[in-house]
């Protein structure tokens, strides 16, 4: 209990002071993530509506199916896009295993389903009859699909941000992938896996706590949003 | 050339017909009210005409083109008309983003949407609030500001469907007295359903009786309300009393309508001896005295009263004649002749008051 109580006390310490190695890997898991989710959101807002808006046979099972990948398994896709990119692989050419670039297209691929799945519920969830107003206003197809997307802007935001907090919280991909190096692929959820195996609990319980309270600060955020 | 035209409209969904056989034309400057009870087809008509659907066999025509020629060709008619809902819709923005979305969407100048924007404001009356969300304003404030968003993009057609069900007299008042405002001074052709007979009297030039998916009977407002064409129309128009009988007399085009029970209903109407037909009478023009008056009336039938009901200004007292009739007559008649269950009266009313239709 008292090793727990010290770990949290240097941990805190290694906070205030800004320690450069925890700023340094908070920063690269924020970036890493933040850029994968950007590009996820640029890919699914688009699709989603395009799915949304269409009928065509076969929607509701590969609704059904982007439902199932909700809960993909990150060494899964570690392991995916491991056989993708390693020096091996179809791809592996490219040599970008073990970058960063890797992590984040392993990470679109996880919360890229997360975020479909979100934006189709949510823009099924508008009203028919705001669509109907729209088009009956004169909107274009992409008006329309903008309008829409506007009205359903807080379920299309939550699914956003799920599909962030996914992605800034796995591990098993970021460090199959990323290879865990330290100043160059190394996250918080990799740092804390290693940290804790090496016994160094400190800096474990720090960066645990920086990820606990970047989740909170984005949920924060999103409620401020919403009550506006 | 019509604005509007539809030739043979069919639409059928699961195998059955919401809409049958529909021929309509609305002229340019007409303001036309389809009216007919709940589930007639009225907003399925209105969404064939806004080209939200597609007919299941037939024809729309939108200034003489075919609106079944390309979907561009239906995206640009949409844009030269404007539909309002009858639930009210407000997107959930300020009052004035959602009465300008349609100006936006048309590439219109930020200082032309503001400029128009703000006279239609005025116009409803909810200047003052332009920068509230329109999700915070009561049902008549909500409708209110969806006609002005329909009526800013100045359409050639507008379309109205139920635009003051569900809201309280005043908001109803409030409306109505905005579709008028609008028809002075736009001039805008308007096809607006209702269920409300005489909101279709109050504001349209024409209507047309939609029941069961067909249009049974169309022109002016007061013909229809006069002299129905048949049983269903007189039914909707309010024509609680329409009794079965035979012609037996036809001279100089009265008529004597043989109703069984030896009672005889004299009436105005062409039909020969021998043609089955029904006289129907409007409550309001019957007469109810406690004893039998010499007036110029030629109907006059003696009766027990079986209900009376209150409503409001006026009372519904139900007879028993030997036939069912219904008159409505004032609250304050009523009073003074003490209308109540069981009393003795005489129901008087003049040939000219019956209309009478052919049965099929």
């Amino acid at each position: 209990m008292t090793e727990l109580w010290e770990g949290l006390v240097t941990a805190v310490k290694l906070i205030i002071s800004l320690d450069p190695e925890v700023m340094e890997i908070a920063g690269r898991s924020l970036a890493i993530s933040a850029t994968s989710s950007a590009i996820a959101a640029l890919i699914c807002l688009p699709l989603g509506a395009v799915i949304s808006f269409n009928n065509f046979p076969g929607k509701r099972t590969l609704i059904n199916i982007v439902q199932t990948l909700f809960s993909l398994p990150t060494v899964a896709v570690g392991l995916f896009v491991f056989v993708l990119f390693s020096s091996a692989g179809p791809v592996g050419g490219l040599g970008i295993i073990f970058t960063p670039t890797v992590m984040v297209i392993g990470q679109v691929i996880l919360i890229s389903p997360i975020m479909l799945g979100l934006t189709i519920s949510a823009l099924s969830g508008v009203d028919k009859a705001i669509t109907d107003t729209a088009i009956s206003l004169g909107a274009s197809g992409f008006q329309m699909a903008v309008t829409v997307l506007r009205e359903a802007r807080f379920a299309v935001l939550a699914g956003l941000i799920m599909g962030f907090g996914r992605a800034i919280s796995e591990v098993g991909l970021s460090m199959m992938v990323g290879g865990n190096i330290r100043g160059f692929t190394r996250t918080i959820t990799t740092a804390i896996s290693l940290e804790t195996s090496k016994g160094d609990l400190e800096l474990s319980l720090a960066l645990g706590i920086i990820l606990i309270a970047l989740a909170l600060v984005i949920n924060l955020a999103l409620n401020r949003i919403q009550q506006r | 050339m019509p604005l509007v035209e539809t030739v043979d409209l069919y639409r059928k969904y699961d195998g059955q017909d919401i809409l049958k056989n529909i021929n309509l034309k609305v002229d340019k400057g007409e303001v036309f009210a389809l009216i007919g009870p709940t589930g007639a087809g009225k907003t399925t008509l209105l969404r064939l005409i806004d080209l939200l659907e597609m007919p299941t066999s037939g024809k729309i025509y939108f200034a003489g083109r075919d609106a079944a020629k390309s979907s561009k060709v239906r995206f640009q008619m949409r844009r030269r008309m404007a539909f309002v809902l009858q639930k009210p819709v407000v997107f959930n923005a300020s009052i004035y983003d959602n009465i300008a979305c349609g100006l936006k969407w048309r590439g219109v100048k930020k200082n032309n949407i503001r400029q128009r924007v703000g006279a239609i404001l005025e116009m409803i009356g909810l200047s003052a609030y332009q920068d509230r969300n329109a999700r915070t304003l009561s049902g008549g404030e909500a409708q209110r500001v969806a006609i002005a968003r329909a009526v800013v993009t100045e359409p050639e057609v507008l379309l109205l469907d139920e635009p003051t069900a569900n809201l309280d007299p005043l908001s109803v008042a409030k409306i109505e007295e905005l579709i008028t405002g609008i028809i002075h001074r736009y001039g805008t052709t308007i096809i607006m359903a209702t269920h409300d007979m005489p909101q279709g009297q109050r504001l349209a030039g024409r209507i047309g009786v939609l029941i069961n998916g067909k249009i049974l009977q169309a022109g002016d407002p007061r013909e229809v309300f006069a002299s129905p064409r048949s049983r269903e129309v007189a039914e909707f128009v309010g024509v609680d009393n329409i009794i079965d009988g035979i012609v037996v007399s036809a001279e100089e085009g009265m008529v004597g309508v043989d109703i069984g029970g030896n009672k005889i209903i004299e009436a105005i109407s062409p039909y020969p001896v021998g043609e089955e037909v029904s006289a129907c009478v409007r409550p309001e023009d019957i007469t109810l005295t406690p004893s039998k008056t010499t007036s110029s009336a030629r109907n006059a039938f003696s009766g027990q009263i079986i209900g009376a009901v209150s409503l409001g200004p006026l009372s519904r007292i139900e007879i028993d004649c030997g036939f069912r009739l219904v008159a409505l007559v004032t609250r304050r008649s009523a009073e003074e002749l003490a209308l109540e269950k069981r009393k003795q009266v005489y129901a008087t009313f003049k040939a000219t008051a019956v209309h009478v239709l052919r049965r099929n």
